[in-house]
C-alpha cells in the first residue's frame, strides 16, 4: 500500500493550460499518473494534449469532479489565485466526493489567504491539503506510479520507506539516500516550508503508522516553528516504526529568513539544535549529515530486525 | 517587510487607533520645530530603526566608535534637552541587543508628546503557525521583553485566536480586556482598539503588530505608545502603498539585489561560498560544510527558475564577499538540469572570472551530462557525487578543516 495517492488515483490539474500546468501534467502522465482533466476558468470545453491522451479542460472544479470522478487535484495557479483554487477544490471534493486530496505546489501565497483556506478545510474532514510551496507527493508503483507534483519521478522506486519533508530538493536528497542502500519508498510527501500550511508531520506519521507496507520513516525538518518538536513528542507515544530524522539550518543565523517563508529562528526559538534534541528525546535516530541518512537508516532497519546485516 | 515606529503609528491613526501626537524628523532643526509645534512640555525623543531594545541601547560615533549616549529613547523636559538628545541620536550608530555589535545608523527621529501613564501593558497580533490562525497576546507586564515574560511569568500572558471565517468575537474582546483587569472607560477603549487592530492586521496583510507598551492613561483611555509593524511579503502585490514605507537603508543591499534576480541570499561570516538549488538543501549544505570543519560564507538558493543569467549573477554576488576563499555548488537536479548549471558555471567564469577553488556536486536530472560539460572545459573544478564529498573537498581545497 501507500498513503493518500495510489496508482488508481484520478488526478485533476488546476491551472492545466498555464505553462507550468501543462509542463508538469506532461511529466506526471509520463510517470504513470492518471491525469483525467484540468481546470482553467474561462477555458472550459477545450482539451489539452498530453502524451498518449488528450484531456478535457473545465471551467470549475465542481464540473471537473462531477464529470471525471477525480479524487486528487494538483494546483499550479499563480499565488494570487491559489487560495481561491484551494477553497474551490475543497468544496467540490467535499460536496461531490466526500473528500479528496489537494496538492498545492504554488509558492508565495499570502499567509492570511492560507489562514482563510485552512479555515475552509477545517470543517471538511475528508479533504486533505498538502502544501503549499511544496514539491508534492509521490507513490512509486511497480510500473510508473502516482506522481502528483514537480519532483523528478525517475529517482524513486517502490519500496518500504516513507519520507516526509518540509523541503523540495532536500526531499530528493533523502530519496537518493534510501536508494543508495537499496531501499525504495512507499510514499514521499513534501509538506512545504510555509508558516501556514495543510498536512503536517503528525498527519503523515499517523498515516504511515497505519500503512502496513511502510517499515520506517525518514523525516526531514528545518528551522522555524515547533512542528518538529510536536511531531517528536507525538511519535514517542503513538508511532511504532523507526524514524530517521534530519533538521536543516544548524548554521542559520537567528532572525534571518532562510529562503522559505517559515524558516526563521525568532526570539531564540525554532533552532535546529532544539529540534535534534527533541528528536533524540523521542527515540528518533538522527543524521547530522544528510549524506549519512542512508547509512543511519540501514543501521536502524538492521537493529529492528527488518534487514539482515 | 518591517517599517518604522512613526510609520506604524501613522497607519494606526488611519485605523482610528489612539496614539499621541508626534512628528517625524531627520534633523535637529526639525526636532526643535516639532517640539515647538507639539502642545506638550514633555516629549519623547525616539530613535527610529528596525530593531527592538532601542530604549536600553547605546549610541556610538560612527567615526571614532566613542560612546555618545546611553539610551536610544529619551524623555525631554525642555527645548534644550530635545536639542541635546536629537544631536546625540541622529547620525550615530545605535547598538541594541537586536542589532548585533555593529548597530544601526539612525537617520530618523520621532518626537512625540508626553503621556500621563497609569499602567503599561503588552499587546501583539501575529500569525500562529501552529494553530493556522491569527493570535492575539496581551500581558499586564508592559514595557518588558515578552520572551522574558513568557519565560518567567507565563501566567501574565493571555491569548485569543481569531476564527478565520468568523473574525474576533465580542466575548473574546471582553475577555482579553478583563484579563488585563481593565474596567470602565479603559475597558471600552481597549475593546474598540482591539477591533481596529484586527481590521488593520487583515486589511494590510500584516505578519505582526506589536505594541509594547500599550498604556492606560490617567484619563482612563488606552494609547499605543509604541508600534512595531511588519508585513507579509507574499501579499505585497496587492499593497502598492507599501513601496513608500520601505526604508532600503534598513535592508542588506546585496540581499535586495539578489532577490531581484530570483535568488535568495543571506550573507554569513565564513569563507566558503555556497550556490545551491532549494532552500532546505542550501541550509543543509551550510550545515555539512560546518560538519567538515569549514565555515559557510552565505546561504544562497538559486530557486526553481534559475537560468544562465541568474546563476552568473549568483557567482558575482558570492565573489563580492572578500572573505570567500572557495565555492561549493550543490545541485540536485529536478526541473533544473545539471548540464544547464554546468554551462552557466562556465559562462560565469568567462564573464566574471572564478579565481577561487570550485567544487561542484551534481545529482539528479542530467548529472552525468553536467559533469561531462565541466570536465571537458578548461575550468579547474573538482566534481563529486555526494554532498559530504563535496563539503570535504572544498574544505580541503582551501586548506581548512580539522
Amino acid at each position: 500500500m501507500s498513503i493518500w495517492v495510489h496508482e488508481d488515483s484520478k488526478v485533476l490539474v488546476q491551472g492545466i493550460t498555464g505553462s507550468q500546468g501543462t509542463f508538469h501534467a506532461t511529466r506526471m502522465i509520463e510517470y504513470g499518473t492518471d491525469i483525467v482533466g484540468g481546470v482553467t476558468p474561462g477555458k472550459g470545453g477545450q482539451t489539452v494534449d498530453l502524451p498518449g491522451r488528450s484531456v478535457p479542460v473545465y471551467d470549475s472544479m465542481a464540473e471537473a469532479v462531477l464529470d471525471t470522478g477525480a479524487d486528487v487535484s494538483v494546483i499550479y495557479v499563480p499565488a494570487r489565485f491559489a487560495a481561491s483554487a484551494i477553497i474551490e477544490a475543497a468544496e467540490a471534493f467535499h460536496e461531490l466526493n466526500e473528500g479528496g486530496v489537494i496538492v498545492c505546489i504554488t509558492e508565495g501565497i499570502p499567509t492570511l489567504d492560507m489562514v482563510r483556506s485552512i479555515g475552509h478545510i477545517a470543517d471538511k474532514p475528508g479533504v486533505r491539503l498538502i502544501g503549499p510551496n511544496c514539491p508534492g507527493i509521490i507513490t512509486p508503483g511497480d510500473q510508473g506510479g502516482c506522481k502528483v507534483g514537480i519532483m523528478p519521478g525517475y529517482i524513486h522506486a517502490k519500496g518500504r520507506i516513507g519520507i516526509i519533508s518540509k523541503s523540495g530538493t532536500l526531499t530528493y536528497e533523502a530519496v537518493a539516500q534510501t536508494m543508495s542502500i537499496g531501499e525504495g519508498q512507499t510514499t514521499c510527501i513534501g509538506i512545504g516550508g510555509d508558516p501556514v500550511s495543510g498536512t503536517g508531520f503528525i498527519d503523515c506519521l499517523a498515516a504511515f503508522e497505519e500503512d502496513s507496507d511502510t517499515e520506517a520513516v525518514v523525516l526531514i525538518g528545518e528551522i522555524g516553528g515547533t512542528a518538529e518538536e510536536d511531531a517528536a513528542a507525538w511519535a514517542a507515544d503513538n508511532f511504532s516504526k523507526p524514524i530517521v530524522g534530519f533538521v536543516a539550518g544548524a548554521t542559520a543565523p537567528p532572525g534571518k529568513r532562510m529562503g522559505h517563508a517559515g524558516a526563521i529562528i525568532s526570539g531564540g526559538k525554532g533552532t535546529a539544535e532544539e529540534k535534534f534534541t527533541a528528536f533524540e528525546a523521542a527515540g528518533i535516530h538522527i543524521a547530522r549529515d544528510p549524506s549519512a541518512i542512508g547509512e543511519v537508516l540501514l543501521g536502524v532497519l538492521i537493529e529492528a530486525g527488518l534487514r539482515e546485516s | 517587510m518591517n517599517i518604522h515606529e512613526y510609520q506604524g503609528k501613522a497607519l494606526f491613526r488611519e485605523s482610528g487607533i489612539a496614539v499621541q501626537d508626534g512628528v517625524h524628523c531627520t534633523s535637529v532643526e526639525q526636532a526643535l520645530a516639532a517640539y515647538d509645534s507639539l502642545s506638550s512640555k514633555v516629549v519623547a525623543v525616539k530613535s527610529q530603526i528596525h530593531a527592538g531594545g532601542r530604549g536600553k541601547g547605546s549610541l556610538y560615533s560612527p567615526d571614532t566608535g566613542e560612546l555618545v549616549m546611553e539610551g536610544g529613547v529619551k524623555i525631554a523636559f525642555s527645548r534644550k534637552e530635545v536639542e541635546n538628545y536629537a544631536s546625540n541620536i541622529l547620525g550615530h550608530r545605535l547598538v541594541t541587543k537586536q542589532t548585533g555589535p555593529a548597530g544601526k545608523m539612525v537617520n530618523n527621529l520621532y518626537i512625540e508628546a508626553g503621556c500621563a501613564i497609569a499602567h503599561e501593558y503588552y499587546l501583539a497580533l501575529l500569525v500562529d503557525r501552529e494553530a493556522d490562525s491569527v493570535l492575539i497576546m496581551v500581558s499586564t507586564e508592559g514595557g518588558m521583553d515578552i520572551e522574558e515574560v513568557a519565560e518567567n511569568t507565563p501566567e501574565a500572558i493571555h491569548k485569543a485566536w481569531v476564527d478565520p471565517r468568523e473574525g474576533l468575537q465580542d466575548e473574546q474582546k471582553d475577555s482579553l480586556a478583563d484579563s488585563l483587569g481593565l474596567t470602565g472607560s479603559a475597558h471600552d477603549s481597549f475593546v474598540e482598539m482591539i477591533g481596529q487592530l484586527e481590521g488593520m492586521f487583515v486589511e494590510r496583510d500584516c505578519s505582526m503588530i506589536e505594541i509594547n507598551p500599550l498604556v492606560r492613561t490617567e484619563g482612563g483611555i488606552m494609547v499605543a505608545l509604541d508600534s512595531k509593524v511588519s508585513f507579509d511579503d507574499n501579499a505585497s502585490f496587492r499593497h502598492p502603498w507599501r513601496d513608500e514605507l520601505r526604508d532600503l537603508s534598513e535592508e542588506e543591499e546585496v540581499e535586495v539585489r539578489a532577490n531581484q534576480s530570483g535568488l535568495s541570499y543571506v550573507k554569513l561570516d565564513g569563507n566558503i561560498g555556497c550556490l545551491v538549488n532549494g532552500a532546505g538543501l542550501a541550509m543543509a549544505s551550510m550545515d555539512v560544510i560546518k560538519l567538515y570543519g569549514g565555515e559557510p560564507a552565505n546561504f544562497l538558493d538559486i530557486g526553481g527558475g534559475a537560468n544562465k543569467e541568474s546563476i552568473t549573477t549568483a557567482f558575482g554576488i558570492i565573489l563580492e564577499d572578500p572573505n570567500v576563499e572557495g565555492i561549493l555548488v550543490n545541485i540536485f537536479g529536478g526541473i533544473i538540469r545539471c548540464d544547464m548549471v554546468a554551462r552557466s558555471i562556465i559562462n560565469a567564469s568567462r564573464e566574471i572570472g572564478l579565481e577561487v577553488p570550485l567544487v561542484v556536486r551534481f545529482s539528479g536530472t542530467n548529472h552525468k551530462e553536467g559533469k561531462e560539460v565541466l570536465e571537458s572545459s578548461d575550468l579547474a573544478v573538482i566534481t563529486t557525487s555526494t554532498l559530504a564529498e563535496g563539503a570535504e573537498a572544498i574544505v580541503g581545497a582551501i586548506g581548512g578543516g580539522n
